[in-house]
Formats: structure tokens, sequence, C-alpha cells
């Protein structure tokens, strides 16, 4: 949620209107190939020979969301694992190091077992059962290559390796020159076919500076993780990704693997491919080191349903940055009849200078540097939050940002949109999409993505059909049962100078 | 019998298995990379001196274009910081002399078009994106804007109360404030690329200056126009050579002179006490790109900070678990010094631990120096990814814009690849002794000092650094903060 994304430095794709779309469709269909194998992983291949690359996009059907009660941030940890290597990379001698590791757990379990002790800890016992794990560690350490496996993806010319964790997905993405196909094929099924929990818990103080760097030591991120975890009571979205510190420093390597066991099943799992393949050699390919995955039963994802908010809720932090007004209404998941509907309305409210809040808010009132609205906090797969912001130019309120932004939500409910704003909202989903066909990356994220979703990637070109269908009636129908007063979460930055620091030796009493 | 073997045969080819069975990844042949030629973009020169390149790229029926501008912020008068990034915003959001902004606004998302403008430092840039059906319409748009801009006075105040809050803003966020002040301790706090817009100088501004700047830069003999897409390059040159016929050229933008004065080593420290991490940044003066050294340069910092398999992410993060990121290495820039940094964010507890830790990565290059593993490492990885460099016909066309800007040669990209083959261990020793010196650094803090593991100043002597933002002409200073409560 960076400010001014969605303006000035954003040159926005275009399309066609739809027959030509269509034969798009048709192009694509002749170019992809999309085949289940017999372990549940789908996979996607689509030929797009413009130079000797391809680019993957490995997408888990399983994120924070899935974190277990007290392990919050483990999806995240386990995605930082899945770079550590395997048990033929990064290790000097395997069964040795396995060994060691897995002295490492019983030592560290014992020592979590003192040190969360909440009576009668022993603190002489807590220290040398603390010692005895990090001896552990050191011993494991010895069997470490360090992270061979990025220096292998690294130096066979791989481009953008990285991975991401959502609230409902787990990503894993880079690109090579088209001659390493079969290596690429090797590495990516083996860190899914036998990862290795190794450095677990210096990896572990790594993503608790992530956590320091996103959250703590930002003022957007201290409010929206209060504003999140406030707007959803019962759902998992109600704890952050990233994890709560104590659980960060509590999880275990073997809670990962856990975690990994459960989740990282084929069927919950597609891989697309794009670039400069070829189907009919690359499936054969696929099948041999994808087919190795075992097939597993796919986990129980039944969760809490969040029960309708029946009162508002405010989150209001004083702070000495400066000030931002951010709410949120509880919308249902992204396969709900309405999603095109919201689509639809954020991007009436948000897109560009010809949007209602830039227009109202930035251009004529001039009380806010920055307005927008949209949905997928923190997620999309289950119930969310369709959620505006606005930033305060200074001398403007907080609360001038809410008035502003509720009088356009009152004129959505009560006023139709005019033909031509409809008329552009559908000229610009289909030029959404478009842009997004013109590189490996992209298309393997999108066709990954799509077929995850949905069970088809060709929901990719369909999404613009549903926005088509949007009606006038639908956006006021969708706007007044979404936008109301007890079904929204309000979070605040009010700014306040911090107090000036009292010299502590100064007068002695406490 | 022969049946039989027909059968065999048959069943043989299905017992085979399709692909030998690697155990171990180097095992695994790989196959040479078939023959790439990307397609070089047709070069222009218009007899008004406008420099024009056509990429054609038919996969999609889209038509992007962008003009690069001499002249950018580093040639803006001290006393108007800020008027260049002004100008980027009022050139579109102002209008044309025809049309206001916000008509071209309602014009162009009717078509999912955009045309947009912005400032930089060195030159400014005009771009468009739309259909190829289109085309005509929005093209028509962005003449118009080169040629007949308004910059409309009530555009100009939305965009000084926008940087304003910019402004009001920049001490939010510590990454935002290390790499600002950072840059300045490099560079010097005047230098034109460092200095950053204050209230006072954005409230100069007046829409005559934009007028003025307009006229002195955007000239043909100053403009590199890049176009991208779905075109005929034949038809496309005969409608560009048509619609700049009549535009003369007019002088040429004046180079900038600009100073480089890199802080005196030591400490520098911005306490901030609402975080818990601290943001490291060490800081020199780099060197440049038509730098004999370049290659080794590159090759070093391939190794030495160049992702996961590097000697800092591997010592800082994964051996040590001292942050999430760190990187850096020595800077070069295309017509100016780049910054040599190593950078990291660290628990506040480990914030002189961390300093020292960089130290001593600096020291191990010279004990044990970067050898013929790492070096081959560090080589294969940037010749086996050479092809991200051109694997698509935009990457190509902005490279060749670059370096026409740059004034590099046009194969400078295959000069790069010949010369990083050529870089030894000692080129790449010699470099490191060259430019990476930790006496040398200004080392910049910006952190919560109470839960430090030690001062700062236990390392040597501290300057700290004030980043209280002056306030706008007229209001007195220190009004916003409340007066200490006496208990």
């Amino acid at each position: 949620m960076t400010r001014r994304t969605l303006f000035v430095f954003c040159i926005i794709p275009i399309l066609l209107l739809s027959c030509a779309f269509a034969q798009d469709l048709a192009s694509f269909e002749k170019r992809i190939t999309v085949k289940k194998l017999p372990n549940g992983l789908t996979v996607i291949v689509c030929e797009r020979p413009e130079a000797p690359v391809f680019s993957f996009y490995t997408f888990v059907d399983a994120g924070s969301a899935q974190d277990p009660y007290a392990k919050t941030g483990l999806a995240h940890m386990f995605e930082h694992m899945a770079f550590k290597g395997t048990d033929k990379i990064g290790t000097t001698d395997y069964p040795a190091e396995k060994a060691a590791l897995a002295k490492v757990e019983t030592a560290y379990a014992a020592y979590i077992a003192e040190r969360d002790k909440t009576v009668g800890q022993d603190t002489q016992k807590l220290t040398q059962l603390e010692k005895t794990w990090k001896d552990a560690i050191t011993e494991a350490d010895k069997y470490v290559k360090p992270n061979e496996f990025g220096k292998i993806v690294e130096q066979e010319g791989g481009e953008g390796m990285n991975a991401s964790t959502f609230e409902d997905k787990t990503v894993y993405f880079y690109s090579f020159p088209s001659n390493r196909l079969e290596l690429w094929a090797y590495l990516e099924s083996s860190r899914f076919i036998h990862p290795v929990m190794r450095e677990f818990y210096k990896e572990r103080n790594v993503v608790i500076e992530e956590r320091r760097m996103r959250v703590d030591s930002n003022p957007i991120g201290r409010l929206v993780e209060q504003f999140v975890t406030a707007a959803f009571q019962a759902h998992q979205y109600h704890r952050p990704g990233i994890g709560w510190i104590s659980d960060l420093n509590s999880f275990s390597a073997t809670d990962a693997s856990n975690f990994f066991d459960r989740y990282y099943v084929p069927s919950n799992m597609v891989l697309a491919v794009v670039g400069d393949v070829k189907a009919q050699t690359t499936i054969p390919l696929l099948e041999k080191y994808f087919g190795q995955l075992p097939t597993k039963a796919v986990p129980d994802d039944r969760t809490t349903v969040e029960p309708p908010q029946n009162s508002e809720r405010r989150v209001v932090m004083q702070d000495r940055a400066q000030p931002l007004y951010l709410e949120g209404y509880h919308r249902p998941s992204y396969l709900d009849k309405d999603d095109a509907v919201y689509d639809a309305i954020a991007d009436l409210m948000s897109n560009g200078r010809t949007s209602r809040l830039y227009r109202t808010l930035v251009r004529d009132k001039k009380i806010a540097a920055d307005s927008a609205g949209f949905s997928g906090m923190p997620g999309v797969k289950y119930p969310h939050l369709f959620a505006f912001y606005a930033f305060p130019l200074p001398g403007h309120t907080p609360q001038e940002m809410a008035e502003g932004i509720h009088s356009e939500i009152e004129k959505l409910k009560s006023t139709d949109v005019t033909d031509e704003e409809l008329k552009m909202i559908k000229t610009r989903a289909k030029a959404g999409l478009i842009r997004g066909l013109g590189t490996n990356e992209g298309l393997a994220t999108q066709l990954a993505t799509y077929q995850a979703m949905y069970g088809d990637w060709r929901e990719l070109f369909k999404s613009v059909d549903r926005i088509d269908e949007v009606s006038k009636a639908d956006i006021r129908r969708v706007a007044n049962q979404t936008f109301v007063t007890n079904n929204r979460t309000v979070g605040v930055i009010e700014t306040k100078a911090p107090a000036k620091q009292v010299a502590p030796a100064q007068g002695g009493a406490q | 019998m022969k049946r039989t073997f027909f059968f065999m045969v048959i069943a043989l080819a299905f017992c085979v298995p399709a692909f030998a069975q690697y155990s171990d990844w180097n095992q695994i042949p790989i196959p040479p990379l078939p023959a790439f030629k990307p397609q070089q973009p047709k070069r222009i020169e218009l007899p008004n001196g406008m420099i024009i390149f056509l990429q054609e790229d038919h996969e999609l029926p889209l038509i992007d274009g962008v003009a690069r501008i001499r002249g950018g912020s580093i040639s803006e008068p001290a006393s108007k910081v800020g008027l260049v990034d002004l100008y980027g915003e009022v050139w579109r959001t102002g209008g044309t002399k025809t049309q206001t902004g916000d008509q071209l606004d309602d014009y162009l998302e009717s078509r999912a078009a955009k045309v947009e403008t912005g400032g930089g430092a060195d030159s400014t840039t005009a771009a468009w994106s739309c259909l190829k059906a289109d085309f005509d319409d929005v093209f028509k748009v962005f003449v118009d804007l080169l040629r007949n801009p308004e910059f409309r006075p009530d555009k100009l105040e939305l965009a000084q109360a926008n940087a304003f809050d910019t402004v009001s803003r920049r001490n939010d966020d510590m990454g935002g404030i290390s790499a600002r002040e950072a840059l300045k301790l490099a560079y010097g706090p005047d230098n034109p690329y460092a200095r950053i817009p204050e209230y006072a100088t954005i409230a100069s501004v007046t829409r005559q200056d934009l007028i003025d700047w307009h006229k002195k830069y955007v000239q043909p003999n100053n403009i590199i126009l890049g176009i991208n897409g779905d075109f005929d390059s034949a038809a496309m040159e005969a409608k560009l050579r048509q619609a700049f016929a009549s535009w003369s050229k007019g002088p040429a933008a004046p180079k900038a002179n600009v100073p480089f004065k890199t802080a005196k080593p030591g400490y520098y420290l911005i306490p901030k006490d609402d975080v818990n991490q601290s943001a490291i940044r060490m800081v020199d003066l780099g060197t440049l790109r038509n730098s004999p050294d370049y290659y080794a340069i590159e090759v070093f910092n391939e190794a030495f900070a160049g992702g996961f398999s590097s000697r800092l992410f591997s010592d800082i993060r994964t051996k040590r678990g001292l942050a999430y990121s760190v990187g850096g290495g020595i800077g070069t820039g295309f017509d100016r010094p780049g910054v040599t940094r190593l950078v990291m964010g660290t628990k506040s507890q480990s914030t002189v631990e961390a300093i020292q830790a960089l130290y001593e990565d600096v020291d191990n290059l010279s004990k044990t120096p970067i050898d013929d593993v790492e070096i081959k490492k560090a080589k294969d990885g940037i010749l086996n990814s050479f092809i991200f460099n051109f694997d698509t016909p935009d990457k190509v066309l902005r490279e060749r814009m670059a370096y026409e800007f740059y004034g590099y040669p046009a194969d400078f990209l295959e000069r790069y690849r010949a010369g990083v083959e050529k870089v030894t261990k000692e080129d790449v020793a010699r470099v490191a002794a060259k430019y990476l010196h930790k006496d040398k650094f200004a080392i910049l803090v910006v952190g919560n000092t109470k839960e430090f593991d030690k001062p700062i100043s236990s390392l040597g002597p501290v300057s700290e650094i004030d980043i209280t933002i002056p306030p706008p002409p007229g209001e007195k200073a220190g009004a916003e903060a409340p007066p200490a409560n006496p208990q």
C-alpha cells in the first residue's frame, strides 16, 4: 500500500475490444497445454518462443492463513527454508547432517519447554539447555554448504529468483535461459521433494529482522497490523502473516517440516512454465521430475467463518508519523458472484486522475495527497475487506478524510454511475489484462494463479466478461449492502509530537 | 517372428526411459543456448536534431513511446529545488493551450490510454501508452504537450500542495531517511543529485519558471524518442517526420556542472526512538561506467554482494542472522560517480556488532582475497544471465536509448560481455583495494540509540545529523512541538 502507486508513475495498459480479444484467447488455446499429473499436481506449459529464455511460477494453495495456532509466521518461515537446499544440495554429508539436525530439534524442544514454564523455571537448567541447543546447531552447521541452492541458480544464469508468502498462497519464481530447462526441473522439484530445515534458527532471526523492518519500525506497517487484526476476530485473517514476535521466537524446524508435509500437497499446487519451451518435450520432463512429489491427502481447510460485524471498530494510533486514514468493510471472497462488481467499484473510485476519490479529495476539495479504495485486504480467498485510504494534506485531519470518503460512498449508493464511467471501467478492465500477457514472468504468474484459483486458466480471459456484465444497479446494490457503519473498521494515525524526554538523573524520585 | 520383433522394439521404446535419471544436479547436461540476435531498433536522426529509435514488436496490439529530454533537476537553481518535479507533474496536469489537463484525462482514459510526463535528475520524460488503433488520437495529445503546454496555475498549486505533503512525511520512514541522508554524505549536502526540496524552495516556484524551463530544454535536438510496438517502421517514420517537420532546432541544453564532495570519514548518527531496527549505510564515492575498472567492479560486486551466495549475504544474513536486507558494492554511473555503499538493517541491539561485521567482511577482502571459485561463480552468473539484458524488444530499446543519452557506444552491451570474460582474480583484488576502504567510509546509522548494544561513540567520534524539517516560510520553527511535560 504505497502512496501514489495508482497515478503518475504507472502507465496503464491498454486493450482491444471483445472480438479481437476472443482471438487472443484462441491463440493462447493453441499455445497452452495443461496436464494434471497422477500425484495431483497441475502443470501448464505456454509456448512463447520470443527469446531463448523461460520463466516459471509455482503456486502453492497455502499461506499465512494456514499458520497453526500459536505458530503465526510459519508459512512465511517455510518459504525462507525452501531456499536452504535438499538432501543433495547444501550438504557435505547428508546422513550425518540429518542426525545432527535431529539432535538440534530434541535440544530445542527441551530448551523451550523449560523457557516457557510459567511456574518453577530453573534458570540454571535453562542456561544449560540453551547451551546444549546452540552446541547442537554448531555441530549441524559443520555439514552445511551455505546457500548452495541459490548459488546454483545464480551461477547458471537464473534471473529474479524469489518467493512470496501471502495470506492465501505461497509462490516461487525465477527465469532461466532455455537450455537450463531440465536443470530447473530438477532444482524446483527437489526443493519440494526433499526440503531440509538446515540453519533454521538463524533464518528465524532473519525473518524477525524482516518483521522489524516491515512492521515494527514502519508507522504504516504498525497501523495496518493493528487495523487488520481488529477487523477480523474469528477468521484466521486476524493474525499477521509475518507472525507475532512470541511465535517467531518459539516455533521450531519440526513445526516448519510439519507445515510442509501438511500443506505442500501436489493437488494443492500449480506450476506454470512460459517461454521458449515446447510442450511436447516439456510435459514429459515435468512428469519425470515433478511426478516424484509424493501424493498426499488434501488437508482439511475449513476455517471459522467471520460472523457479520455488528459494530464499528476503531484503531487509533497516536504516533509521531504524519496522519493517515484507513477504513475497511467486510466483503465476500473472490468466488462470490459480485466479485466483478467490487472490481468495478475499485476502478471507479481509484484508477487514475478520472477516479472519483482523486477528483473529489485531491483535485477539488484539496484535502488529500492521495486516496483510493481496493479489495484484497489482507487476502481474497476468504471473506475479506474492501478498504479505503486517504493521506491528508498538511493542515487537514483524518476526520476530513473520513467525511470525504463517506460522501463519495453515499453517492455510489444513491446515484447511478454514468454511462461514460461504466464504459471506461470496462475498457480499462480489458486493458488491464492484455499488458500482463507481454512477458514470460507476467504470463506464468497469471496462468498459474487463475488455474489455481478457478481451476481453469481461461478464467483470466473470462474475468473481463464478468466486468462487462456489471450494471449500474449492481454497483448501487453492492455499495448499499457493503458500505454500512456497523460493517466498518477504521484505522487512523493521529500525529502527536513526542513528549520531551525528561533527563533521568535529575530528580531521583521514580 | 517378425511380429514379435516388432513388438519388442515397440516395447523397448516404451520401457527405456525418455530421459536419463540424474541423481545429482551437476550431471544434468546443458545444451548450447540457441543463437539469438536481438532485434536492434532503427535509429533516425531528424534534420532538427531529434533522435528517434523505432522498435517493432507485433506481439500485442499496442504502441508505447517515451521522449527523454536533456536537462533535469541537477540544473535547477538551489533556491528552487523541486522545480523539475513540479514541472514534470504540471506539464501534463496543466494541459495544453486548447485542452485542460482534466479534459485530457477524460479523453485518454476513455481510450484506456495514458500520456504522462515526469521530471528526473538529468532529464525529463514525456511518454504515452495506447492501443494501436488509438495511436493517432493519442500521439496528437503527446505532440500537443511537447509543443503547446499551458501549465495552468491551479495545477501548479495542486502539485505544490502535494510536494509540501511529501516534505512533511519525509521523516516518517527510516529507510527513506537513511537513503536520503547517506546520498548527501556521499555526494555532499548541496550536490544537485543529493539535495532535497524544502517548503520554501517549493513555494518559490512560479508558473513562469515552468514555462521558462520548457522553452529552454524542450527543443528537438535535446530529445531522444523511443517507440516500441505494433507498427510499421517506414509508415511510422513518415508520420514522425511530418509531425516534427515544422519544429526547428533550438539551443542545446547546457551541461550541468556538478561538484562532488564526500563527507569526512567517520560516524554519523540520526536518532529515531520509534523503531527497533537500525538502518546502517557506509558510503563513499564510486566511479564511472566508462572506467577501465568497470568490468572488474561488476565481477567484484557480484562476488561480494550480488545475491544469495555472495560474501555479504552469506556472512551477514545466512551465517550471522543479523539482517533481512544486506547488500552493496562499488557504485558506478554513466556520467557521474556512483555511490559505493554497504547497506543493512539490523535490530537495535546488534547495531555496533553489525558495523563490526561489515568491517570484517571488508578486511577479509585483503586477508582472504576473492578466489578463483568465487570469480568463476560471479562471471558465470553475469554471463549465463546475460541474455536477460535483451530478451525483449523493449529492453533492447531502453538500453540503446540510455547509451545514446550518455554518449556510450551502441554496442556497449557486447563490450560488457567481452570485458567481463577477461576479468582476472588480480583485477578483482585490485579494484577492491582501490575502491573499498573502511577508513574512508562515512557511516550513517539511523536508529533507536537507547537500545544499541554499545554507543556508536565506542567506535569513534560521532556527528549527529539534525533532520528537523525547516518550517514553511512564515511559520516559526518548532511551532508543532508541544511544550515538554514538566512531570
